[in-house]
C-alpha cells in the first residue's frame, strides 16, 4: 500500500501534507507482511472504521468551544461521519483532548482514556493539549498530553480553527486506513511517560498497568 | 464619604485612611470583622457587594485585600486591606458570615498562599488538591516537579471539612466537619460531563430525586494566570486575559488595558474607543448566543443549540475579517486596537443587525413560549435580590433577580456614556428570568452597535506605546461588564516592568458560587437547567 492508495472521499491525497511520515508507517507495516485475504479483509473493516470514528470531546477550554463549532451546522463534523460525539467513553473512538490539563485532571483524563475500548486513538487539539501552549511555565499545568495517554494527531492552534481540526481528523482518518485490525498491527503512536512518577512513593509509574485496578 | 471615614475611626481609631485610587483603609487584623459588619449593615449606603477578594504576599507579611461596593450605589467604592506578619500560620477572621461570595474566595486564598480564616465555616483548599504541597502564589515559592509531581494515580476526595472557629471567650478551636452525612447518597456530576459547560464538579447528594446539597469542586482547569502575569510585562500579559472567559475574550483584555491605560496615563484615540466598543459588543452577543444555544441543548432543545451556533457564525466571520481570529479576538492592545476595521466592517455589521432581530423574533417563537421549555425554566432556581448582591452574582443573572448592576452604567467606560440603552431587569429571579434576560440584552447590544456604527471617527487606531510600561506604584482597579457579569482586573505595581500582583475578578465564580443555594430542594434534571441558566465558564472560575 501507498500513501497515494489511501482513499479519503473529502480530501484528495495530494493535498495532505506530510505524506513521507505516514509512508515510513506503511513501510514498517509492510515489511512485518501479511496475508492478501486478511489484508483485503483489513480494507474492508477500516473503511468502515475510518468513516465513522466517534469523538469523546474531552473539553476543558477554549478549544471545546472551536470543537462545538465544528460539530454545529456553519462547519458540520457530520461530513466525516464524526457526529456522534458520545459522552461515555464506552462508547467512543477516538478521544478529543480540547483544552489545557492540569494536574489535578491528569489522573482523570487517564482514566476516561482506560475506559475507552480498543481500538483507540487520541487527538491532542490545541496548543495546551500539544505542549501546554501559553501556560508552559505554569505550576499547574501538564506541557503535553502525550506525556499522559499516547497521542495520534496533534492539531497546533489556539484555538485551532474547525478547518484545522477538520485536517486533523481526516489525517487520522488516513492513519486509520492503513492500520491491520486483524493481528493488531497499529502505527506509531506518540508516548513519552517519562515524568509520571507515584505522589506518594516517588517511584516511576509503568505505563502498561491497569489503573482501574489499581 | 466624611461619615464613612468618621464610622471607620470610631470603631477602629487606629485604622489608616489614605485617598488613592479608591479610599483606601487599612485595618489590623482584630479590627477587620467590625469595620467590614459596620460597613455592611450602614443604614444609609450598605456596602453589602464584596466584589473581590484578593490575597496578597508583601514579603514579610500576608494579607487580604477587600473591595466593597454598595447595591444602592454601585459607584461608591472602599477597599479594605489588612494584613498579618505570621508566615508559618498566618489566621486572619473570615467575612463569609457578611458575605457569602467570601466563602469560596477565602478557600481560593487559602490554597495559594495558605492564609487560614478563624469563622469560616469550610476550610478545604479550592483550586489545589489536598496534597499539594506549599503555596504557589506566595514569593518564596519556588515549583518543583518532583515535589508537586503529575501523575496519573487517582487520589480519594476526602468529605470532611476542617475549620477554625472562635468560641465566646475568645479562644480559637481546630475543628474537623463532615460535608455529608453518612447515608447520604452521593452523586459526582463532572468534571468529565457535557452539560456542566466544561470540568465543573458538583458532588451532589439526592433525597429521592431531589437535591438536598451541593459540593463544589473545582481547579480542575486552574493554570495559575495570575502568577504567570507576575512574570509577564504589560504587553505580555494580554493574550492571557482572553483565556480566561473566552466567550468574552475582547471584553476581558478591554478591561486589562484601560486598568494599564489608567494607571500608566495613555489616551485612547476615539477611533479605537469606537471600534473597541463596537467589537465589545459584537463579543456580548456571541457570549449570549452561545450561553442561549447551550442552554436549550441542556433543557433538550438541540434545534435551537444549532440555531444559536449559526447566528454566532455570522459575528465570528466579522471577527476573522477583522483580525483573523475567531474565538480569541487579540486586538485590544496598550494605547488602542492592534488592527484597524476592514473595509466592510460597517456593511457587514449593518447587514447583521437586521438579520439578528429577525432571528430574535424566531428564537421567542419556537423556544421561549414553548410548554416544556417554560416547563423546566418558570419558579425554578430561584435567586433572591438579597443573595444575588451577598453572593456578588452580577451581568444578566443578577439583574435577572432585580439588582441593577450594569458597569456600563454605573461606572461608565469606553463610550458607553455617550450611547443610550436600557439596563435589562427582571424581578423573578428564576431561570425564566435569566433565560429572557439574554435575550433582551442581544437587542440592547444591537441598539448600542447602531447608534455608533456610522459615526466611527476617521484618525489613529493605535497611541504610540513603549514595548515595556512601567507602571507607578500603586493599586489600579478596573471594572467592566462581561457576558456573565463584572469582571474586575487588579493591578499592584511597585514601579517595575512587570506587576508585583495581579487578581481577577471573575463573575463566573460568584455565579456557581450560587448553585448550592438556588438548587437544594430542586430536582437533579432542573441542576443542569440551573446551571444553564446561570452560564458560567469554568476557566473563568479557574483562572
Amino acid at each position: 500500500m501507498e500513501v497515494k492508495d489511501i482513499k479519503i472521499k473529502a480530501f484528495p491525497a495530494e493535498e495532505f501534507k506530510d505524506n513521507e511520515t505516514l509512508q515510513l508507517y506503511i513501510d514498517e507495516l509492510k515489511r512485518e507482511g501479511g496475508s492478501v485475504i486478511v489484508g483485503k479483509l483489513d480494507q474492508l473493516v477500516n473503511w468502515g472504521r475510518a468513516n465513522s470514528l466517534w469523538p469523546l470531546a474531552f473539553a476543558t477550554s477554549c478549544c471545546g468551544i472551536e470543537f462545538m463549532a465544528a460539530a454545529s451546522a456553519h462547519y458540520d463534523l457530520s461530513r466525516f461521519g464524526m457526529e456522534v460525539t458520545r459522552n461515555s467513553p464506552r462508547q467512543a473512538d477516538v478521544m478529543v483532548v480540547a483544552g489545557t490539563i492540569v494536574n489535578k485532571m491528569a489522573p482523570l483524563l487517564r482514566r476516561v482514556y482506560d475506559q475507552m475500548a480498543e481500538p483507540k486513538y487520541v487527538v491532542a487539539m490545541g496548543a495546551c493539549a500539544i505542549s501546554g501552549g501559553p501556560f508552559v511555565h505554569s505550576y499547574n499545568v501538564v506541557n503535553g498530553v502525550d506525556q499522559l495517554v499516547p497521542v495520534d494527531i496533534y492539531i497546533p492552534g489556539c484555538p485551532p480553527r474547525p478547518e484545522s481540526l477538520f485536517y486533523g481528523l481526516l489525517q487520522l482518518q488516513r492513519k486509520v486506513k492503513v492500520e491491520r485490525f486483524f493481528g493488531h498491527k497499529r502505527i506509531k503512536r506518540n508516548y513519552r511517560p517519562e515524568t509520571l512518577v507515584d505522589p506518594e512513593t516517588g517511584e516511576r509509574i509503568d505505563p502498561q498497568i491497569d489503573f482501574n485496578t489499581k | 464619604m466624611r461619615d464613612i471615614r468618621k464610622m471607620i475611626l470610631v470603631t477602629a481609631p487606629d485604622a489608616l485612611i489614605e485617598e488613592r485610587q479608591k479610599l483606601t483603609v487599612t485595618l489590623r487584623p482584630e479590627q477587620l470583622h467590625r469595620v467590614m459588619e459596620e460597613l455592611r449593615r450602614d443604614e444609609t449606603i450598605p456596602y453589602d457587594y464584596l466584589i473581590s477578594l484578593t490575597g496578597m504576599d508583601w514579603g514579610d507579611t500576608l494579607g487580604v485585600i477587600y473591595q466593597l461596593s454598595s447595591s444602592a450605589d454601585l459607584t461608591r467604592e472602599i477597599i479594605v486591606i489588612t494584613s498579618t506578619a505570621n508566615r508559618t500560620d498566618p489566621l486572619l477572621y473570615s467575612v463569609s458570615d457578611l458575605y457569602e461570595t467570601a466563602q469560596l474566595n477565602e478557600r481560593e486564598v487559602y490554597a495559594l498562599f495558605g492564609i487560614r480564616f478563624i469563622n469560616n465555616p469550610d476550610m478545604r483548599r479550592f483550586l489545589l488538591n489536598d496534597q499539594w504541597k506549599g503555596f504557589p502564589f506566595r514569593k518564596d515559592y519556588t515549583h518543583d516537579p518532583v515535589v508537586n509531581p503529575v501523575t496519573v494515580i487517582s487520589s480519594d476526595i476526602v468529605d470532611i471539612a476542617p475549620r477554625i472557629r472562635e468560641t465566646a471567650g475568645g479562644d480559637l478551636v481546630e475543628e474537623s466537619v463532615a460535608i455529608f452525612d453518612e447515608d447520604d447518597y452521593i452523586i459526582n456530576i463532572g468534571p468529565q460531563h457535557p452539560s456542566t459547560h466544561g470540568v465543573m464538579h458538583f458532588r451532589t447528594t439526592l433525597d429521592g430525586e431531589i437535591v438536598k446539597k451541593v459540593d463544589v469542586h473545582s481547579g480542575y482547569i486552574h493554570r495559575g494566570i495570575e502568577k504567570l502575569c507576575e512574570n509577564m510585562t504589560y504587553p505580555q500579559m494580554l493574550h492571557l486575559t482572553d483565556r480566561l472567559d473566552y466567550l468574552s475574550a475582547n471584553i476581558n483584555r478591554h478591561a486589562l488595558c484601560m486598568c494599564i491605560e489608567k494607571a500608566a496615563d495613555i489616551a485612547v484615540p476615539a477611533r479605537a474607543q469606537y471600534i473597541r466598543t463596537i467589537m465589545d459588543e459584537l463579543q456580548r452577543i456571541s457570549s449570549h448566543l452561545l450561553a442561549w444555544a447551550a442552554h436549550c441543548n441542556d433543557l433538550g432543545g438541540t434545534t435551537a443549540f444549532i440555531y444559536g451556533m449559526r447566528e454566532r457564525e455570522h459575528i465570528l466571520d466579522i471577527f476573522d475579517k477583522t483580525c483573523g481570529g475567531r474565538l480569541i479576538v487579540n486586538q485590544n492592545v496598550v494605547g488602542g486596537v492592534m488592527f484597524d476595521i476592514y473595509p466592510d466592517f460597517q456593511k457587514d455589521v449593518k447587514a447583521f443587525i437586521p438579520y439578528m432581530r429577525r432571528q430574535l423574533i424566531e428564537y421567542d417563537h419556537f423556544f421561549s413560549h414553548n410548554a416544556i421549555a417554560l416547563g423546566r425554566l418558570v419558579d425554578i432556581g430561584h435567586l433572591s435580590r438579597e443573595d444575588a448582591i451577598s453572593y456578588g452574582v452580577t451581568g444578566p443573572a443578577g439583574r435577572a433577580s432585580g439588582w441593577s448592576c450594569d458597569v456600563r452604567r454605573y461606572k461608565p467606560y469606553a463610550l458607553y456614556d455617550k450611547v443610550e440603552f436600557k439596563e435589562i431587569l427582571r424581578t423573578d429571579g428564576d431561570s425564566y428570568a435569566r433565560y429572557m434576560n439574554r435575550l433582551d440584552e442581544i437587542a440592547q447590544s444591537l441598539h448600542i452597535i447602531e447608534q455608533l456604527i456610522d459615526r466611527i471617527p476617521p484618525g489613529e487606531v493605535c497611541t504610540k506605546v513603549k514595548p515595556v510600561i512601567r507602571l507607578p506604584e500603586g493599586q489600579f482597579f478596573q471594572s467592566v461588564e462581561t457576558g456573565k457579569g463584572e469582571f474586575g482586573v487588579f493591578i499592584e505595581s511597585r514601579g517595575e516592568k512587570t506587576p508585583y500582583r495581579v487578581k481577577f475578578r471573575s463573575p463566573s465564580l460568584s455565579a456557581v458560587s450560587a448553585i448550592p443555594l438556588i438548587c437544594k430542594g430542586s430536582f437533579l434534571s432542573d441542576l443542569i437547567g440551573i446551571a444553564g441558566s446561570m452560564d458560567f465558564v469554568i476557566p473563568d472560575i479557574d483562572r
